[in-house]
């Protein structure tokens, strides 16, 4: 366990950053908080660094007590590694001095912190950027300075602070594959904040979604997108249509619910019971057939490999999302057969 | 930690994390000492500066005033009673609220003009117009009573001389008054650029598309929000004027316009440190008017940066088309005309034989300046000390900027904001108030020590960093305020300590800020005459205690060669601070940006 967060909590005035959470991040874990702006996911960053202090609850690093009750350590005696949204990179060291200064600050001289910076720098591929100075560097090899800096700090743990967030988004893929490397590479665990959900989606061992200070689901990402506990969640992950719905029966695994008085469907559920619910529909559950319920096209957007309907069906409440391999044009009429769905959890 | 064997980035789920229940506190990683030796040394060793120089000086006034036997209400009302206080008093404030006033409307006017249009040449103009404030007011009394006087070799040469025998016009409460409303014209000029650079230009452009004229635009709009501006720009010039010595003291004295501190600076002359007491309360005096007028400035200019706030954009450039060229060479002519022929005037005055011989190809001489730099003693000391305060004065104040800085982004900010609140209080009231304050605190001799300050150049320096540390804290605060607070943050999560962080982050990227605040303070120090005028002594002589006594002793042609080398030496030092400023944030430099 080598981050624990226990009840952790940060009020600004009278509103939370962060509400009493709690959490355990295992040893090597891939661990990405995903949030919109302002749901407190910075600040839970900050105050693992030690750069915020907690107004409640402890934080715990590698089983020792870093800030709780009458304690704070020091940012710079945790020993994490962050990486932040603006890389802050010293504008008056080169690149090399940038790398080198973990490694002094741990106490080498500074010639043997150089050439040990050397080793990591060259680990990114800028092993001939070293005299350069940061204002010199495009914004992926100032990402990538910033990563061989927390490299040689040597930390077990890694916070990242949205770093892709500042690059040009044909620079962010190939970003990716190099923080999916150089988390192999260092094996440390990594606490990386975003409100990008695919890129949460393509890094992660763990999601956990956060809102308003809490998280509201940890899971790995396809149960992230499977199973959401919550239409939060559901709705903030993919895309879809959360209806409220009433589970008629129930089997081990499956519900049956009704949609209204003449759409009944079966769909995969945790632990559902009889009574009210609320039922996740993504355009994967859904798919066109002659003899299914009819339903009006809304509109309809291209989204790159297909066209994605909105498609009002009956007396439903919202209307549903289709994948279409067409365009389809409004006020057309399709059927459609719900081949599934998932049953959010019920209170 | 060396790096773990085991592989790497395993699957991990949610499944296995019991929360452990032995979380161990972390050990006592600090002694109290280990962790006093950081912040809290830093924070001790300004707040023991800011009480040496602030508080025990300040408050020896104080008590002198308030507690002293015959102190307090019956010393108050003795002192305003007393006829020559009273005239006093309504001379520095008559003085003061008109040559604001004055400063205001030409200020003003110039920065309106130079901040709105798309004249050329901007840099270049405020760099002429700051010169205004740069050469020290007994240097533009001096070179102000050549041009007028008499004696004048520039008027002699053009007939336009009042008769021999005349007295200088200059020497009037009109005379006093202009030549402070020239010196305060550079301050409202700054105050009134750096509230236009805030100003929205679609604030503007929508009054453009609205169908306003020019005209209509500056009248409905821009003078409307520029107002707090005004305003600000008149209390800060009011302060600054009330505070002047070397217009007062060499105009006002031979024209019978005799203002507070020329008042406080007589007595002390003529009855030496026996009237402590008095000066105190007259200390007190005006020193009160000050704070409440700097009080009633911040005020405002909260109120305007709460108007004003804004994305930073293009400034307006109003286009003034034909008529361009013509506002140009107005401009130039007549900044030539208040700054360069002045300067002149001077320049001529010390080149003839004796004061009053007209100048010529026959008369020339370079003989004074000859006997400033070589033969007199007492010049060369002043030079030299004037040269060696300068530049201690410098580097005191940017390193106490420094600490202060780099305090206040801390966690003890709370503790070192009220040293920069001290530092803006002595910044603001009059000159005169700081020198008495440190020959009270410091007259007597030192405990423990047993020596006493007064007489040494100890107390001339202590009285520069007081008085001018609020000039080294903003260049630093400003380029403080303008650094990615996550450049530390890194530092911080890279293992550094706050010693570390100090001199291998904080300093080399605020240096030329500080550098810039240090050349600032030196060319102040440099051209004062105020604080040294009362505290030097035989030895300790200033530059401008001894342009003033020479002037004042009728040797005009001396002063005015001492006048000129040190405005060519401001003028340099001027030049090396522009050349540091062409990297710095916008708001260091006074006439950049």
């Amino acid at each position: 366990m080598s981050i624990t967060l226990s009840n952790i909590s940060r009020r600004y005035g009278g509103t939370h950053a962060v509400d009493n959470l709690s959490a355990t991040i295992p040893t090597g874990c891939f661990f990405t908080v995903l949030g919109p702006s302002g749901c407190g996911k910075s600040t839970l960053l900050r105050m693992v660094a030690g750069l915020e202090p907690l107004d409640e609850g402890s934080i715990a690093l590698h089983r020792r007590t870093v800030a709780g009750p009458g304690l704070h350590l020091a940012p710079e005696a945790r020993g994490v590694g962050v990486v932040f949204q603006s890389y802050a990179l010293w504008p008056h060291m080169d690149v090399l001095g940038n790398v080198a200064f973990p490694i002094e600050a741990a106490g080498a001289s500074r010639a043997a912190a150089r050439t040990e910076a050397n080793r990591h720098l060259q680990s990114v591929d800028l092993g001939s950027f070293a005299n350069r100075r940061p204002a010199d560097l495009s914004g992926g090899q100032r990402q990538r300075v910033a990563l061989a800096r927390c490299l040689a700090a040597q930390a077990r743990i890694v916070l990242m602070d949205e770093p892709l967030a500042n690059l040009d988004p044909h620079l962010r893929a190939a970003m990716e594959e190099e923080m999916t490397a150089f988390h192999a590479r260092a094996g440390a665990t990594t606490l990386f904040i975003t409100h990008d959900q695919r890129e949460a989606m393509a890094l992660s061992d763990l999601v956990a979604v956060m809102r308003q200070g809490r998280f509201e689901q940890i899971a790995a990402p396809q149960d992230l997108h499977d199973r959401p506990d919550n239409a939060f969640v559901a709705s903030f992950i993919g895309r879809g249509a959360v209806l409220d719905a009433e589970v008629t029966a129930t089997a081990p695994g499956r519900a049956t619910l009704r949609l209204s008085s003449d759409l009944h469907i079966v769909a995969r559920a945790l632990t559902a019971k009889v009574g009210p619910a609320q039922v996740l529909l993504r355009p994967g559950d859904l798919r066109l057939d002659p003899s299914g319920q009819s339903g009006l096209v809304l509109s309809c957007a291209y989204r790159g490999d297909h066209w994605e309907a909105r498609v009002q069906v009956g007396k439903l409440a919202r209307p549903l999302t289709v994948s279409l391999p067409y365009r389809a044009s409004p006020m057309e009429t399709l059927h459609l057969a719900f081949s599934g769905g998932w049953v959010l959890r019920q209170d | 930690m060396k790096p773990q064997t085991r592989p790497v980035s395993p699957k991990c789920s949610v499944a296995d994390q019991p929360v452990p229940d032995d979380l161990r506190a972390a050990p006592a990683r600090w002694s109290g000492l280990r962790h006093f030796a950081k912040e809290p040394l830093l924070l001790a060793i300004v707040v023991l500066a800011a009480v040496a120089l602030f508080v025990v000086p300040l408050g020896a006034v104080g008590r002198l005033a308030f507690f002293a036997t015959g102190g307090g209400v019956e010393a108050f009302s003795a002192a305003l009673s007393n006829r020559s206080v009273q005239r006093a008093l309504w001379h520095s404030l008559e003085s003061a609220a008109l040559a604001a006033a004055l400063a205001v409307l030409l200020g003003g006017g110039l920065g309106l003009l130079i901040g709105l249009t798309d004249i050329r040449g901007r840099v270049a103009l405020s760099f002429a117009i700051l010169m205004l404030l740069m050469i020290p007011p007994h240097v533009t009394a001096i070179a102000w009573m050549q041009m007028l006087g008499p004696s004048s070799v520039l008027l002699q040469m053009l007939g336009a001389a009042p008769p021999l025998g005349s007295t200088n016009p200059l020497y009037s409460r009109e005379g006093v008054i202009a030549l402070l409303a020239l010196q305060q014209v550079p301050i409202v000029y700054l105050t009134l650029r750096a509230a236009l650079r805030a100003f929205p230009r679609d604030l503007a452009e929508a009054a453009r598309v609205s169908g306003a004229g020019p005209w209509l635009l500056l009248r409905r709009v821009i003078l409307p929000v520029m107002g707090p501006a005004f305003l600000a720009g008149y209390a800060l010039a009011f302060v600054s004027a009330l505070g002047n010595f070397g217009v007062p003291a060499l105009l006002g004295i031979p024209g019978r316009y005799v203002t507070l501190p020329v008042l406080m600076w007589q007595r002390l002359a003529s009855s030496g440190p026996s009237v402590l007491a008095d000066l105190a309360v007259l200390a007190t005096l005006i020193g009160a008017v000050a704070v409440v007028a700097v009080w009633g400035q911040m005020r405002l200019s909260r109120a305007m940066s709460v108007a004003l706030i804004g994305a930073a954009q293009q400034p307006l450039r109003l286009r003034l088309g034909r008529a361009r060229p013509f506002v140009e060479a107005g401009l130039w002519t007549l900044l030539m005309l208040l700054v360069v022929a002045p300067m002149l005037a001077m320049l001529a005055t010390a080149v003839v034989p004796t004061y009053g011989v007209p100048l010529g190809p026959d008369t020339v001489t370079f003989r004074h300046f000859h006997e400033v730099i070589f033969t007199q003693s007492v010049t060369a000391r002043a030079f030299a000390n004037s040269a060696g305060l300068a530049l201690a004065a410098g580097i005191g104040v940017a390193t106490l900027a420094l600490a202060v800085g780099a305090l206040l982004r801390g966690p003890l900010s709370a503790g070192v904001r009220s040293v920069t609140m001290l530092a803006e209080i002595a910044y603001a009231v009059p000159g005169l108030v700081i020198s008495i304050a440190f020959i009270i605190a410091f007259i007597k001799p030192l405990p423990v020590l047993g020596i006493s300050l007064y007489g040494t150049h100890a107390i001339i320096l202590g009285a520069y960093l007081s008085a001018f540390l609020a000039i080294g804290l903003k260049p630093v605060g400003v380029a403080f305020a303008a650094l990615d607070p996550a450049l530390q943050e890194a530092a911080r999560v890279s293992g550094a300590g706050f010693w570390r962080r100090l001199w291998r982050i904080d300093l080399p990227l605020i240096a030329p800020a500080a550098a810039s605040g240090a050349v600032l303070v030196m060319l102040t120090a440099w051209n004062e005459v105020t604080l040294s005028s009362i505290l030097w002594t035989r030895g300790t002589e200033t530059l401008g205690t001894v342009i003033f006594n020479y002037e004042d002793g009728g040797y005009s042609t001396l002063a005015s060669a001492m006048s000129i080398i040190s405005v060519l030496a401001t003028l340099a030092l001027m030049l090396v601070l522009h050349w540091f400023g062409r990297n710095l944030p916008p708001g260091i430099i006074p006439w950049r940006g």
